[in-house]
């Protein structure tokens, strides 16, 4: 196990300097001038050169890139010269509402979409599959910001519940967590019920039924842990989307995350800022994939020693 | 041989109909009537049908322009009019007006042309994209294949919306380069699927075969690979729009989508979303609307998949 989480972590590393790569020709090449910025706007040309200078801006591309990566590897992701702070101070700052709405986000996700995928497999084709699905369906086609205006004018305005923006109690979380999660609950219904058929479907299912253990038994015993699996991967791969979602739903509650940093840092062209806050979600990204990697080595045992080649994924 | 020895030349007409009883139908007539028969696919066809006739024929449907600030389109204190069909029973604004004193149907209307334009030409960039690194990823093998796969995983990590929206933000928002970005971020994933696909054919006979009679690698890819991908592409190509109408949407909603006054859905919504109290449907209608169309091509989309590759229907 320990070697597999080991393969798994140094897999990660030219993903990781990838990432920085790419940011850093984003800020190289970017039309707005650092120097410019941190000068302000009433400095003479002599200073912003100076300034230049001093940041080490007039150096070559990977003398700077490597001053990038240095900085990275110290937690330092730059500067906001709009609110003059370091980036780092900023991000961690917002970072617990951010987690909170994840993880009230993919709570909603789980639990809503597991229980109707595994309801549609079981009665498959019965009405119950049928309007769950019609649901499922529409749910994915929902955009979540619009979904969040609807929950504010329903349960927030018309039969005010929950508060209308905000953060603090477990109240204000309720709103945005389903407006962020449902979007991923129908889509986890949809694989659910296609990864419960698929192992409804074996030898080793029927040979259950045969020995004539009870319905319930062979569903939980035989055919979840192992129907499981492939939402586990799907969890995976579906994080650099969920959390534009939360970008969104954050924006429309007002909800002090990361995301709403994120749409502020654009309106006010606060590059540092953007770029900073691309990167640290990218490693987060990165970081819960190697998660999700080690869990579901744990539950199945044929992932650790499976080859690790492209070709076998 | 003598020549009248041979029996008669069968009726030309008759050769055809025979090979075709014979191999069957071929795969695309076979697909089309499979397809036909899903009624959720054809409800899907049909909406997506009327959205393109709305966004074609928008100038002639619209009651008014879509951009026209109207005097008597606001109230005596300035706030946006609900429909005129409830109020006095006109359809003068049949769904309202927006804070602007603008029509709110004909900006609906106009705003599908921006949603299907850019869902479906960023689509068809992002599958450009993907097909080629997907396929050349498979088929060539390392050291491209780790190089491609490995960049596909990079881009993979940043978290799609927030890299649209970052990108969008430097380059300056407009159709073209939020077509161009959500092409350039959306890839990712059909590169994936390709490349899995062509990792499977290439061990296949037909392409052994093709390679041992000494055809070129590029050659065996774009005759014998490529249209082995053709059902992958259409289905991708019909569920990658509602996923890009989603995107372009959000990115409206943040305001650094198509820039006002062009008509966008997800702008409407932006513009309104401070009146969803007092005028819940500027928020309502268009965000139906987006809802709709979006759901139109995953219906589609699902049918195409299970018309395409019966072995897979009914599980998605």
């Amino acid at each position: 196990m320990w070697a597999f989480i080991v393969r798994r972590l140094v897999q990660a590393i030219p993903v990781l300097i990838g990432i920085s790569l790419l940011t850093f020709v984003l800020i190289y090449y970017l039309p707005a001038d650092p120097a410019r910025m941190y000068a302000g706007p009433s400095a003479t040309a002599d200073t912003v050169a100076r300034i230049r200078h001093e940041l080490g801006l007039d150096q070559p591309f990977w003398v700077q890139y490597t001053r990038y990566l240095e900085r990275l590897l110290h937690g330092d992701l730059g500067f906001s010269y709009r609110k003059q702070v370091a980036v780092t101070e900023l991000i961690l700052s917002r970072l617990p509402y951010t987690l909170a709405l994840i993880g009230g986000g993919v709570f909603v996700e789980l639990l809503i979409g597991l229980t109707v995928g595994i309801a549609s497999a079981i009665g498959r084709g019965r009405w119950m599959d049928r309007v769950g699905m019609l649901i499922a369906l529409l749910g994915v086609s929902t955009p979540s910001f619009w979904l969040g205006l609807l929950l504010l004018y329903g349960f927030g305005y018309l039969i005010p519940i929950f508060p209308l923006s905000g953060a603090g109690t477990p109240l204000h979380l309720v709103l945005p967590a389903f407006a962020a999660g449902m979007g991923g609950a129908a889509w986890y219904a949809r694989m659910m019920r296609s990864s419960m058929l698929d192992v409804l479907a074996n030898d080793y299912v029927r040979t259950a039924r045969g020995k004539g253990a009870r319905e319930r038994l062979v569903v939980v015993r035989h055919v979840l842990p192992n129907a499981l699996n492939p939402i586990i991967t799907m969890a995976g791969m579906d994080i650099p989307w969920f959390i534009g979602g939360v970008v969104l739903v954050e924006r429309v509650f007002n909800w002090p995350g990361i995301g709403r940093m994120a749409v502020e840092a654009i309106e006010t062209v606060d590059v540092p800022l953007i770029l900073g806050t691309v990167i640290f979600t990218a490693a987060m990204v990165v970081i819960s994939g190697i998660l999700i990697d080690v869990v579901q080595g744990l539950v199945d045992p044929r992932i650790r020693h499976q080859a690790q080649s492209y070709s076998s994924q | 041989m003598d020549r009248e020895a041979l029996p008669p030349a069968p009726d030309a007409e008759v050769v055809p109909r025979v090979l075709k009883a014979v191999a069957g139908d071929d795969y695309f007539t076979l697909t089309w009537r499979r397809l036909r028969r899903d009624r959720a696919a054809m409800a899907g066809a049909v909406l997506i049908g009327l959205i393109v006739i709305a966004a074609i024929l928008a100038p002639w449907l619209s009651p008014h322009d879509p951009t026209k600030q109207y005097r008597d389109g606001l109230t005596k204190t300035g706030q946006p009019l609900p429909s005129t069909l409830l109020t006095d029973g006109t359809l003068h604004f049949p769904l309202g007006t927006d804070p602007n004193g603008r029509d709110l149907l004909s900006r609906i209307l106009y705003g599908a042309r921006v949603s299907l334009i850019v869902g479906v030409l960023a689509n068809t960039l992002a599958i450009a994209i993907g097909t080629l690194i997907g396929s050349v990823a498979g088929f060539f093998g390392n050291p491209l294949e780790t190089l491609l796969m490995r960049f596909t995983d990079i881009m993979m990590a940043f978290p799609t919306l927030l890299l649209a929206m970052t990108l969008v933000a430097i380059l300056k928002p407009s159709m073209w380069i939020i077509i161009m970005v959500i092409g350039l971020v959306y890839w990712t994933w059909i590169a994936r699927v390709i490349y899995g696909q062509v990792v499977a054919l290439r061990q296949r006979d037909f392409v052994v075969a093709s390679r041992a009679i000494g055809s070129p690698r590029w050659f065996t890819l774009i005759h014998h690979i490529l249209p082995q991908l053709v059902p992958t592409i259409i289905v991708w190509g019909t569920l990658g729009i509602a996923t890009n109408v989603m995107l372009e949407a959000s990115l409206s909603f943040l305001g650094i989508g198509v820039q006002p006054p062009t008509p966008s859905w997800g702008g409407i919504i932006q513009q309104g979303q401070s009146f969803y109290r007092t005028a819940p449907w500027l928020v309502v209608f268009p965000g139906l609307a987006i809802m709709i169309t979006i759901f139109a091509f995953n219906l589609l989309g699902d049918g195409l998949r299970d018309a395409m590759d019966p072995s897979q229907k009914g599980r998605l």
